[in-house]
């Protein structure tokens, strides 16, 4: 006060960081309010990417709305079409045979692990750490091979469909996971050498953005942020679902709740991640890809051709889509970024009546103010990249 | 139907239905009665998380609008959803207050459905440009949205 009665400058200045900021990753528009150094305020902007895709399932049949879902967290793709299916299933009371489940826990971990994977390349690229980006992507650029074998794509991929999985697994699909998996610890190793110890990684995040877990879980702050508090919650253990009970591993917690604790929390993920997917490689049932539900899940082609009642089911299915029982559920998972939960209500036609999206990174971002508010502006690009937010997700 | 824990509900008027359906229990709450249930489900029965607050347009029926609260309790891993129906115009009180998380999902329910929520701290559109007219999720918004004409500029 004494300095602005001296005539001298006033130290507040209001910086726009964003939309199109390299460590935004996306379209996120930051207002923050400065005194030198020192963040008072920030509101972020968002909206940028909103693409009304909420209004768009209003329009499409049930199997179509399959290829929204891959869009709106084009890292996790996977992880979303398996929530948006378990809901549409859930109101149609239909169970998949185990090849199925078996196959979507591997490949939702693999998304995982993808999604962790440009987290950590582009997190560490924003502190500064050039080289871990490249090692990520390398491994990253596998596991997109390995979506393109399934699929056919290397990220929308839609693989999950209601009622099972969209294609038979592709011949030789065992080995070449198998060949990933079994060197993908090395490479984790290979990530940890680059960081876990590097003095300027470590003053660059511990301590940093700290948020107590009270106020987390009253922001609704879900997934690795909340391990990082020290709560040990996941929707895998608590809430099991496409038979994650079957599976062993553990869930990692740390207690500080600062930029070091996310980044520690989600690497270890990765390795748990790992140990999944062996576990559903040397488990893996046979069987079925689909399940036998005539009505809703397409018919086997050559069936379709030789059969009257296949080629009736086939045209029903094709023109109009399945009819789904009047009701709401909303069924969440376990998504990279949290809890993500599909709230899908029917009103008994062929298209979804309202799909409601509840997407991990809008809850995750709302904490950002409590994050950065108070410590310097370098530090906000830290606390950006430890809440691993995707615009898409938040968007819609 | 309530579950033992709600047993004992201090509002018992508040509560107009309640429904078990595929496992997932919904309750109907008159919308007056809101922020109480809420604050009392959060401060005595564990309702710690707000998962999100969406809304649903049941055009043609009447009333019009159902917001839905869909909450979380971590110590009893129990899920419960709850739900206040709106006519037009549709304005309720925001639980914002209780949890802080309402306060995003409370401005996207407003700025999608036209939903007002009163002493919301910040009750600006969220997604939507802040001059744009209508509301897009509503079933009489046309989902092609407007057409746009190049020529009005000049």
């Amino acid at each position: 006060m004494s300095e602005a009665a001296a005539g001298a400058r006033p130290r507040r200045m209001v910086l726009n960081m964003g939309p199109q900021h390299p460590s935004t990753h996306g379209v996120l528009r930051l207002v923050l309010d400065l005194d030198g150094e020192t963040i008072v305020k920030v509101v972020p902007e968002i909206g940028f990417l909103h693409t009304g895709i909420e209004k768009e399932f209003e329009q499409k049949t049930y199997q179509q709305g399959v290829t929204l879902t891959d869009r709106v967290d084009y890292l996790a793709p996977l992880s979303n079409n398996l929530c948006y299916c378990l809901a549409v299933e859930k109101l149609l009371g239909l169970e998949v045979p185990p090849l199925a489940r078996w196959m979507r826990v591997m490949l939702t971990e693999l998304t995982r692990l993808n999604s962790h994977l440009v987290w950590l390349g582009t997190h560490a690229i924003d502190i500064g750490a050039m080289s871990v980006f490249l090692y990520c992507f390398r491994e990253r650029e596998d596991i997109q091979r390995i979506f393109e074998m399934f699929s056919g794509q290397r990220m929308m991929t839609s693989y999950f469909r209601v009622g099972g999985l969209a294609l038979e697994p592709p011949r030789g699909w065992h080995a070449v996971i198998k060949k990933f998996i079994d060197a993908f610890p090395a490479n984790v190793d290979e990530y940890e050498d680059l960081l876990t110890k590097n003095p300027i990684w470590l003053r660059r995040t511990k301590g940093i953005a700290q948020v107590p877990l009270e106020d987390l879980l009253d922001l609704g702050v879900t997934g690795p942020m909340l391990r990082a508090a020290g709560l040990n919650w996941d929707i895998r253990k608590t809430e099991p679902y496409s038979g994650y009970d079957l599976f062993d591993f553990e869930i990692p917690t740390r207690a500080e709740s600062d930029v070091y604790a996310r980044y520690q929390v989600r690497v270890e993920e990765m390795r748990q991640s790992t140990r999944i997917v062996q576990q559903a490689l040397e488990g893996m049932p046979s069987g079925p890809y689909v399940a036998d539900a005539p009505g809703i899940v397409l018919p086997d082609r050559e069936k379709m051709k030789t059969q009257m009642e296949a080629l009736i089911y086939h045209f029903k299915i094709v023109s109009e889509g399945f009819r789904v029982p009047a009701g709401e559920v909303y069924q969440v998972i376990e998504s990279p970024r949290g809890e993500l939960g599909y709230y899908v209500v029917s009103d008994g036609a062929a298209k979804p009546w309202r799909v409601h999206m509840r997407t991990p990174s809008f809850g995750n971002l709302q904490c950002l103010p409590l994050m950065v508010e108070g410590g310097l502006i370098a530090d906000v690009v830290a606390g950006l990249g430890s809440l691993d937010f995707v615009l898409g997700d938040v968007d819609r | 139907m309530l579950p033992d824990a709600l047993r004992e509900f201090p509002f018992p008027a508040a509560v107009l239905d309640s429904k078990l359906d595929r496992g997932e229990l919904t309750l109907e709450i008159a919308p007056a009665s809101i922020v109480e249930v809420c604050r009392y489900l959060k401060q005595q029965q564990g309702f710690v998380r707000l998962s999100g607050v969406t809304a649903v347009d049941r055009l043609p029926s009447e009333p019009r609008f159902e917001i839905v609260y869909h909450l979380h309790c971590l110590e009893r891993n129990e899920r419960l959803r709850l739900k206040c129906r709106l006519g037009e115009p549709a304005e309720i009180e925001s639980v914002a207050g209780v949890w802080r998380a309402a306060d995003w999902y409370e401005r996207e329910v407003y700025d999608l459905f036209g939903v007002a929520f009163r002493n919301h701290p910040d009750p600006r559109r969220i997604l939507m440009p802040e001059d744009w007219d209508g509301h897009p999720l509503r079933k009489d918004y046309p989902v092609h949205g407007h057409r746009y004409d190049y020529q009005e500029g000049q």
